[in-house]
């Protein structure tokens, strides 16, 4: 990555997205930049993890676009990947090889050489050092959403996008988590889509889904 | 990107051999296949060609057993998107493509040893010509295996649908190879069967063009 102290920006324009007959959401105009925290909220089904997903490139929108923007370069449709860390309950790591081998390998993956350093360090912070070399088909589903974030930090990703970051954790984890996300803000852009209000009192703007249905 | 690849298909390999997904059933199916066809013929002579078509059908049949693992366990296990969040569509085929690649070499292998131990008619006069055909086939039955195995991850019939759709993608390349494999047991010169030879890397890469074109598609949308 190249210019590393450079703003980062997230540029909605004119975004919406229908399946099928269902308008998800609809001409969502919405600027994110670094450093901040933003929220984005509204009630099942108005399209949280959709927008989140669209935001990362996992699917198209139906009309408008999202660009990533590193300083005044625009970041290739294929490259921003690696500018993002991604963290939801959806996200399925592979239950047959350890924590540590799962990032590892997805980090060789993403053709970046494991900081082990940094790495341990991620581990003792969400609480999972000590079962680092067990089976993740072993873990709870708390101790999964921990994988998770470690996922999303490994690479030292610009922007984080965290659709309902807190689910599955419990009290000790939640902290956790939300000392993560004031750690990272300072330098970061993150993105929270949950309807917790807990979540989104860190939020310094936030986006209400349900308003964007007309 | 080759690192990433690489990286990918050392996940792919180390994953295969805890989890046993794509292994077992392969070589269950081929030993089972074989058996099946020496039953079948029972005391029966059969033409020394007959068994030159027979190989190239057992090959077609595990690699439709086989080869789609890749992608179908991705998609069965929900770890696409993580894959997707990891690295660029070209990387994950080529990463996808090595795996199948060393797969398929290997079960072939093992068909083309079995089958040279169970049937006396199957003897190749022409072993240099029949390597080079055998490894220019298995590229291609590879390729193809895997942009087919990408496209049908993503539907519901997934085990009927891989071979209705890769029979006719590799039907030109199967005939080509049962074609020469019957030159290669009558004991073909290399000058006799050039332009078949020609037609066989022009698929391998056509059908690698047309793989790296299309899997962006496949994967990403």
């Amino acid at each position: 990555m190249t210019n590393e102290k450079a703003v980062y920006s997230l540029s909605i324009e004119n975004l919406t997205k229908i399946f099928g007959k269902r308008l998800i959401f609809k001409n969502l105009q919405k600027e994110f930049r670094t450093p901040g925290i933003y929220g984005i909220s509204g009630p099942n089904g108005t399209g949280k993890s959709t927008l989140v997903k669209v935001m990362a490139g996992l699917i198209s929108p139906t009309k408008g676009k999202v660009i990533h923007k590193k300083g005044e370069s625009v970041i290739p449709y294929e490259e921003i990947h690696n500018y993002i860390g991604f963290a939801a309950p959806y996200l399925v790591m592979y239950d047959e090889f350890s924590a540590i081998e799962n990032i590892n390998y997805l980090l060789k993956i993403r053709g970046r050489v494991p900081d082990k350093e940094y790495i341990t360090s991620l581990f003792k912070q969400v609480n999972l050092f000590e079962r680092k070399d067990d089976i993740v088909g072993t873990y709870s589903s708390g101790m999964k959403q921990r994988l998770r974030l470690i996922f999303a930090l490994a690479h030292d990703p610009d922007v984080l996008l965290f659709d309902e970051p807190t689910s599955n954790l419990d009290e000790a984890g939640k902290e956790v988590c939300y000392e993560i996300v004031k750690n990272l803000s300072k330098d970061k852009m993150i993105i929270l889509a949950s309807n917790e209000q807990s979540d989104l009192v860190l939020c310094e703007d936030i986006t209400h889904l349900e308003t964007y249905k007309k | 990107m080759l690192k990433s690849s690489l990286a990918l298909f050392l996940k792919d390999v180390y994953s295969e051999l805890r989890t046993r997904y794509a292994i077992n059933a392969l070589v269950m199916f081929i030993i089972v296949t074989i058996s099946v066809i020496l039953f079948s013929i029972g005391n029966e002579k059969i033409s020394d060609f007959l068994t030159g078509g027979l190989f190239w059908v057992v090959i077609f049949f595990s690699a439709m057993s086989g080869l789609s693992r890749g992608f179908v366990s991705e998609e069965e296990r929900g770890t696409v998107m993580t894959l997707q969040l990891t690295a660029k569509s070209s990387v994950v085929f080529t990463g996808k493509l090595f795996f199948n690649l060393i797969l398929g070499f290997s079960m072939n292998i093992l068909i083309a040893l079995l089958y040279a131990v169970v049937f006396d008619t199957f003897r190749i006069s022409s072993l240099g010509i029949f390597v080079c055909i055998f490894i220019l086939g298995n590229i291609g039955l590879a390729v193809s295996s895997t942009l087919i195995a990408a496209i049908i991850s993503k539907a519901n019939s997934k085990g009927t649908l891989y071979p209705v759709l890769s029979f006719p993608i590799l039907l030109p390349l199967m005939m080509i190879l049962v074609d020469l494999t019957k030159s290669c047991m009558g004991g073909v010169i290399l000058q006799e069967v050039m332009v078949e030879i020609a037609i066989l890397v022009c698929y391998d890469i056509i059908m690698l063009a047309a793989s790296y074109l299309l899997f962006e598609f496949i994967w990403e949308y």
